[in-house]
């Protein structure tokens, strides 16, 4: 835990990243920033799914549809912070040299997708109304 | 390795115009949360908590479009393009979860 708060002060302050290391090849840090804008995007669109859910499912059960939007949204922001700290931790590791961190992430996040996914087939073989 | 040593003498190829691409896409996928943020707002009834909460999805919005065309400019400005301020990719992060937030106001 203390690891991920050294982690948050480092989203703040490019000095002390700076001071870490060499700077690799910017070839590289630009793959990263592109990783990086790659799971904002698919924050955004969880965000943007949560949305939709709430507002293109109007005859859904209100706590049902409430629950798929929160979840989503939830996911969202999850995926939104996880990606600023998997860019600092891979920027870091490249300028130290060492592996790239392995991550959990992608599995836990596929779960939830597919949760959701499975809880969208329920609702609809059950029934709008529930 | 220093930095000269890093980026003298190699070909950006289009990582750069990659980079900016990426930055692009990601704008428009801040812009269709925002627009259905205004939608939710304006849908059902409009009240003020509503509108104002939908409002607030457009400003993030135009603040993550600032983030983004900074960064832009910053890439384009020269070889070897400046690494992406941490700073930068926070505000970014938090112009996503602000969202986020809204949306679950509005759901709420």
């Amino acid at each position: 835990m203390s690891e991920f708060v050294r982690n948050i002060r480092l989203w703040f302050a490019p000095e002390r990243l700076r001071d870490e290391g060499g700077t690799p090849d910017y070839r590289f840090s630009l793959a990263n920033e592109r990783t990086f804008l790659a799971w904002l995007r698919t924050a955004l669109a969880l965000i943007g799914g949560g949305f939709a859910v709430d507002q293109f499912l109007p005859d859904l059960r209100r706590a049902w549809r409430v629950g798929l939007a929160l979840a989503l949204l939830a996911a969202g922001v999850l995926c939104a912070l996880r990606a600023v700290n998997h860019w600092v931790r891979c920027e870091r590791a490249m300028r130290r040299g060492e592996d790239l961190p392995a991550s959990r992430f992608p599995v836990l996040l596929s779960l939830v997708v597919a949760v959701v996914a499975v809880a969208m087939v329920l609702v609809v073989l059950v029934g709008w109304e529930g | 390795m220093s930095a000269g040593e890093a980026g003298a003498g190699r070909d950006p190829g289009l990582q750069p115009e990659r980079t900016r691409l990426a930055w692009r896409r990601t704008t428009l996928s801040a812009a269709v949360a925002a627009v259905l943020a205004v939608r939710a707002a304006l849908h059902g009834g409009a009240s003020a908590g509503a509108v104002v909460l939908g409002a607030l999805c457009c400003g993030l919005f135009l603040a993550f479009l600032r983030v983004a065309h900074l960064r832009i400019h910053a890439l384009a400005a020269g070889t070897p393009p400046p690494a992406l301020a941490p700073r930068r990719a926070t505000a970014a992060v938090l112009c996503a979860v602000a969202m986020a937030v809204c949306a679950a106001a509005l759901v709420l």
